[in-house]
């Protein structure tokens, strides 16, 4: 098990390789559909400070009010497909570090991690109760009222977060071995 | 509005987001026991299980994507259906207060979110009377990310070799799951939905989801389909959340019904392993929640 502070330097980032377990602190930004196509399309500079060697989470969580405290109470994982248009470009222009998410990214955010030095950490898809648990604060919302709760920028700290790199910064990805080998499976499951 | 009626309905959704269901647990925990330990698919298996286990004891989501309500509810003769349905309004939008529920009722065209899990079509309730003197309610919080790779197709399928039989239908299954990989929160729940018009069809195919895990199809053709393509989908390897591993599916149900001489759909969706689904009887104005 690896434990890595938030912000993360370019050497340590490079320095994982896909199956290693890690458990993140430190600030992560969340993020999803609207988010994404808004920090290309206007490339806004409220986020600059927190994406630099950062982290973003693909989540859109429940959140809970008390008097002005926000916290989470459930906050797992959103399908990170949907960002692929858009993530290779958010890690080049913010130099983000690590993207957190589940079920994986494509080609173009692979060749991102490569070139600009972050990876793809996967969380487990459905854990909303156990993953809030990690998630100690939040410390701003950005863009609430335009998106709503579960596409607003939440900018939390988290401590030991647990997660799993599947995308490197070494062009490997654990999606694309197991695709291949289920593509095997499938041709011949396909014939007759 | 009866606000009894909207404190039981209110009670039924905390249920379903909270508490998943013993059969898919039991089905999680045997997949889990399958998986050498120390590997990825055995670790996500554990961590899905502690999740569950701690959604129940706090009474906080198992999920944060607490996804559509899809409502039927069977209910006498002379029910005033537009009243019940005011009742549901109110307890979803009570539960979405309480954090049960996220806001996911929003606008396409502005984008603007309700913020109270109400709009149109949300929640989407279909009511069908029936004989008997009592309401049954079924309800499925259907995750977003699982219905994004449910698909459907059209037989005869030249891309896939697939005509107008059991084995053309098949071959549909395997490629939808094929091509969801991990993408839909693995393992799932497959449902199929052979014949119909395009929306009865894919209908049909998301009200598999109500049977238990391991229940038989009442029709000995399909149920020989249905456990074979299980053994099948799992060969794929693909994994709890596409991490690989022995488990893909956690079962297969297949549903049909009549089709215009010219068409003939196979409408495939996807139950997220959180699948969240509940029925509950309501007798005498007295609501009693099928064992979980």
């Amino acid at each position: 098990m690896i434990r890595l502070e938030i912000p993360i330097p370019e050497a340590r980032i490079r320095e994982l390789k896909v199956g290693d377990t890690v458990l993140l602190s430190g600030i992560v930004v969340t993020a999803r559909d609207a988010g994404h196509k808004l920090m290309v399309e206007e490339r806004p500079h409220f986020l600059d400070d927190l994406l630099r060697e950062g982290v973003i989470y693909h989540c859109g969580p429940v959140v809970k009010k008390e008097g002005e405290r926000w916290s989470f109470v459930a906050a797992g994982p959103t399908t990170s497909a949907r960002e692929e248009p858009y993530q290779a470009k958010v890690i080049e222009s913010y130099g983000v570090r690590g993207v957190i998410g589940k079920g994986g990214m494509g080609p173009a955010t692979l060749e991102a991690c490569r070139r600009f030095g972050a990876v793809y950490f996967h969380a487990v898809g459905g854990c909303g109760t156990s993953i809030a648990q990690s998630v100690r604060e939040v410390v701003a919302v950005h863009k609430l009222e335009e998106f709503g709760t579960p596409e607003a920028f939440w900018v939390t700290r988290v401590v030991d977060f647990p997660v799993i790199v599947t995308m490197d910064a070494h062009g490997n990805s654990v999606h694309e071995t197991v695709r291949a080998a289920s593509k095997k499976v499938y041709d011949e499951l396909m014939k007759g | 509005m009866s606000e009894r009626l909207v404190e039981q309905l209110y009670a039924f959704i905390r249920s379903a987001s909270t508490e998943l269901p013993s059969d898919v647990e039991a089905a999680l925990r045997e997949a889990h026991r399958r998986e050498p330990p120390g590997t990825s698919a055995a670790d996500t298996f554990a961590a899905i299980l502690d999740n569950v286990a701690m959604a129940r004891k706090n009474g906080t989501p198992i999920c944060q994507d607490t996804g559509s309500m899809v409502f039927y509810v069977h209910h006498p003769v002379g029910l005033d259906t537009l009243a019940f349905r005011k009742a549901i309004e109110a307890a979803a939008e009570r539960a979405t207060k309480a954090f049960l529920l996220r806001p996911n009722a929003v606008h396409p065209l502005t984008g603007k979110n309700s913020g109270t899990n109400l709009g149109v079509n949300a929640p989407y309730v279909t009511f069908k009377a029936w004989e008997k003197d009592e309401v049954r309610v079924k309800l499925m919080l259907k995750g977003g990310g699982s219905e994004n790779v449910g698909t459907q197709y059209k037989l005869p399928d030249a891309t896939l070799g697939a005509g107008r039989d059991l084995k053309g239908i098949r071959k549909c299954v395997i490629d939808a799951v094929f091509k969801a990989q991990g993408m839909g929160c693995a393992p799932g729940v497959i449902g199929v939905g052979i014949g119909g018009d395009r929306a009865t069809s894919y209908l049909l195919s998301k009200e598999q989801f109500f049977r238990r895990l391991g229940s038989a199809n009442e029709d000995p053709a399909l149920d020989t389909f249905e456990k074979e393509l299980h053994a099948d989908l799992n060969r794929l390897g693909i994994g709890p959340m596409g991490f690989g591993g022995l488990t893909t599916v956690l079962d297969v149900f297949a549903g049909w019904q009549h089709r215009h001489p010219a068409t003939f759909y196979v409408s495939v969706s996807y139950m997220c392993w959180a699948c969240r689904r509940k029925e509950m009887t309501i007798r005498n104005g007295e609501a009693f929640h099928d064992p979980a």
